[in-house]
């Protein structure tokens, strides 16, 4: 339990006693969507309603099942308790040791199912839209529900180990929704890079995990004072030194992050995320941009206490004592948004742009997680979920009307075309720009500037953001005027979607905007509901110089990138195979930053390089020397067989043959005595008696 | 030269004329007398030593003499019966010519 201080002190957080009904049925979250995964997976391909219907019925269940855990929550968090409540169980025992898993609920998890369940929701709806033609629809609603369902459990989950097993489900339905169109041969390859990239963060995960239950004994995150993220584990933790000035929690906490570095695709391990556009827009929105990859800045929120353990002053953003663990954190978020933001600058596929718009904020939560702690970090990735799922189904909305199209330099004039689209799109352009006050992005992205403000080590990480900020501004700006204004430079007539998409865009826009008043300065309802402190309307946040410093610093910027951009792009509707703008400007940093920075080059010739180095090594091991030892031993036993059958051939089987010749033989000579005829036998037994007779006069004579 | 002795040579002159007719015959009827002859050869031998033994007041040699000729009798029985059965089936009593025995 964490216990903020300052406010804390007039507001006593407190467990709530017994387990509630909204505990004890929150496994039917992620239950029931996959169990309506595992009946889509056994529907025949022309049951698509059935198909759709289930997924969407499950999720619509999951959803009413989250809201009403929310609920809960909320209500008692109002009512001066904070929910912490845990459901555990052993799941299995190994000679002393029990293996725990258990589901938990509290204000994180709550957020996150909702978020989860209704952005879920909404994209199941939009495919059934998107989808329509595609003979694979069933297969696509069957993944869904699967990744819906895991993503859910990952969210409630107690356990690391739970949390673990969830997080590689939802790496596999990641793999086999990039591949989903996998007769493409890109597709393919996008998904290998992504489930293999991600693995490399995996493995540092499960050592990280390995490490935790050596020192800790168990896995479970709170169970009534035991788990590892509570004060008895964290004293252990922090008694054990690892090297490199780290203690034991700050080094598993870095193992763990190396996870969310794969999954949230940080730098350096970003470069899947882009590919992962390969898969169907849904996909991209539900999976690459709203949950799965925020699963990597939700982990870190979860294992909070670990990457804080040992900071001094925990709480305030004021005063908020750092870590080894949290500044590895805060660069490496701050460095990815900027990096990435740099990227999309130069890049012409709709969703690229948009894919490295997502790498780039999720840097930013990174950052904030690093600096301003839980509240701020998932603040953002809420605001993130919605705008961002708008901008990816508003792209799938554009690349549905103008005919699978996803160069931006071929589309243009949209605004005409495809009015709804547009303004839902300007909408979560602007808020993932920035835009001042009306936007929720605008409040997420000050409460990290703040933070970053506020952070007493380097004052680094904020330029560093304030820059993103700016980028951020103008390539949404580039990609909307080289989308939806000018004239129309694809092929057909672009049309508008229909409103099984646009609804759920809507809704999304909707949120899109909405969010940010729960986050205001003014009014930090998420924050304290998070962080269990009350949250009360309070104009007179605003009245800080800082914060109006850094509102209006932060106004400016974005105003600067938008104008920018407009200078640049607005309205001129270049034809497609005209260098960019920038490109006349400075082309050797326009091919740098179109060629992704050369990330994935870099690669090809380092880790690439040395793995192919190192294959042909072990083939070359593998047949000379491997394979000549077991040739040889081959040989060998193949000549010891020769030397057996020669032998066999020449001496045992010609005495044997000899034998039986002999037998043969002797058998013949005694069957001429066999005639049948009774008097010969006769006169043998006469003979015989006669000599018998002779014999015994013989022997008898005196 | 007691007369036992004259008795017993003559029983294996029976005996030996028995055994000729029985190994040389290719009749099976003669075949059979002849074995007839030396079962009587026996009988004479039994006769004579009971005769000439220990005890001939006891009538033990012609009580064996008279069972063994009762046996003889049964035997030719038999013996005649399997001829006329082997002759119905191969049309011949020529011993040599019956060669089933022969596995």
């Amino acid at each position: 339990m964490l216990i903020q201080e300052g406010a804390a002190a007039a507001f006593h957080p407190q467990l709530t006693g017994a387990a509630s009904v909204a505990v004890r049925i929150l496994w039917l979250i992620p239950v029931v969507p996959i169990i309506a995964a595992g009946i889509v997976a056994v529907l025949k391909q022309p049951r698509r309603r059935l198909a759709a219907g289930l997924a969407i019925g499950s999720m619509s269940f999951s959803f009413v099942l989250a809201l009403f855990a929310f609920a809960h929550v909320v209500a008692s968090w109002a009512s001066g308790f904070a929910v912490r409540e845990t459901v555990n169980f052993a799941w299995f025992h190994i000679g002393n040791e029990a293996v725990a898993m258990g589901w938990i609920l509290d204000p994180l998890a709550a957020v996150m199912l909702v978020m989860v369940t209704f952005v879920g929701l909404l994209i199941f709806i939009y495919s059934t839209g998107y989808m329509a033609h595609d003979e694979n629809f069933t297969r696509f609603f069957c993944f869904l529900a699967l990744f819906a369902g895991a993503m859910l459990s990952l969210v409630i989950s107690n356990s690391l180990l739970l949390l673990f097993m969830s997080w590689e489900i939802v790496g596999l339905t990641s793999y086999l929704l990039i591949g989903f169109w996998y007769h493409k041969p890109s597709a393919a390859a996008a998904a290998k890079k992504a489930f293999m990239t991600t693995r490399v963060g995996d493995v540092l995960f499960l050592l990280g995990m390995v490490w935790l239950f050596a020192e800790t004994g168990t896995l479970l995150f709170y169970n009534h004072g035991a788990g590892s993220l509570e004060g008895f584990a964290l004293g252990i933790l922090l008694t054990q030194h690892a090297g490199l000035g780290l203690t034991a929690a700050g080094a598993i906490g870095l193992l763990i992050f190396a996870g969310a570095v794969g999954k949230s695709g940080q730098f350096p391990l970003h470069v899947w995320l882009p590919d992962a556009m390969e898969g169907p827009t849904p996909v991209s929105a539900l999976i690459h941009a709203a949950t799965m990859v925020a699963a990597g800045v939700y982990l870190v929120a979860r294992v909070f206490p670990l990457m804080q353990a040992g900071a001094a002053g925990i709480g305030t953003t004021a005063a908020f004592g750092s870590t080894t663990a949290l500044e590895v954190i805060t660069w490496t978020g701050a460095v990815t948004a900027v990096f990435a933001a740099l990227i999309a600058v130069a890049q012409d596929d709709i969703k690229r742009i948009l894919a490295y718009s997502t790498v780039s904020q999720l840097g930013y939560m990174m950052a904030g997680l690093g600096m301003g702690g839980i509240a701020v970090g998932m603040f953002h990735l809420i605001t993130h979920a919605f705008f961002k799922s708008l901008l990816f189904l508003g792209a799938g909305s554009v690349i549905h009307g103008s005919h699978d199209e996803q160069d931006i330099r071929r589309m243009g004039g949209l605004r005409s075309a495809m009015p709804v689209t547009f303004v839902v799109y300007a909408i979560g352009m602007l808020a993932l720009c920035g835009f001042p006050l009306l936007f929720s992005g605008f409040w997420s992205k000050d409460g990290i500037l703040e933070a970053a403000h506020g952070w007493s080590l380097s004052k680094a990480p904020f330029d560093l953001l304030v820059f993103g900020a700016l980028l951020t501004a103008f390539y949404m700006t580039r990609q909307v005027s080289y989308v939806f204004f000018g004239r129309w430079r694809g092929h057909g007539h672009a049309h508008e979607s229909p409103r099984v998409m646009t609804v759920p865009m809507c809704l999304l826009a909707f949120f899109a905007i909405a969010l940010g008043v729960i986050g205001t300065p003014a009014w930090a309802w998420f924050r304290g509901f998070l962080l269990n402190e009350p949250a009360a309307v309070n104009f007179a946040a605003f009245a800080s110089s800082d914060l109006l410093m850094l509102m209006g610093a932060s106004t400016f910027v974005v105003f600067l990138g938008i104008g920018l951009a407009w200078w640049l792009y607005g309205n001129r509707s270049p034809a497609a195979e005209e260098p960019d703008k920038l490109e006349k400007a400075a082309p050797w940093a326009w091919a740098a930053l179109r060629n992704r920075l050369y990330v994935d080059e870099i690669y090809e010739v380092t880790v690439l390089a040395f793995f192919h180095w190192w294959a042909r090594v072990a083939d070359w091991l593998d047949r000379r020397i491997w394979g000549g030892i077991v040739a040889g031993v081959a040989m060998a036993f193949r000549g010891w067989a020769q030397l057996n059958r020669l032998i066999d051939t020449f001496w045992v089987d010609g005495g044997f043959d000899k034998g039986c010749e002999e037998l043969s033989t002797s058998g013949g000579l005694l069957a001429r005595a066999h005639t049948g005829r009774v008097q010969t036998y006769l006169r043998l037994l006469a003979l015989g008696f006669v000599v018998l007779f002779i014999v015994l006069i013989w022997s008898s004579r005196p | 030269m007691t007369p036992l002795t004259a008795y017993l040579l003559v029983a294996a002159l029976l005996f030996a004329i028995g055994l000729a007719g029985a190994l040389t015959r290719r009749s099976a009827i003669l075949v059979l007398i002849g074995i007839e002859l030396m079962l009587n050869a026996a009988n004479l031998n039994l006769i004579a030593f009971w005769r000439y033994g220990p005890h001939p007041e006891f009538l033990t040699g012609m009580m064996f003499a008279i069972f063994s000729i009762a046996v003889a009798a049964a035997e030719a029985a038999v013996g005649l019966g399997l001829v006329i059965s082997i002759y119905r089936h191969t049309q011949t009593t020529d011993v040599d010519q019956i060669t089933r025995m022969k596995g």
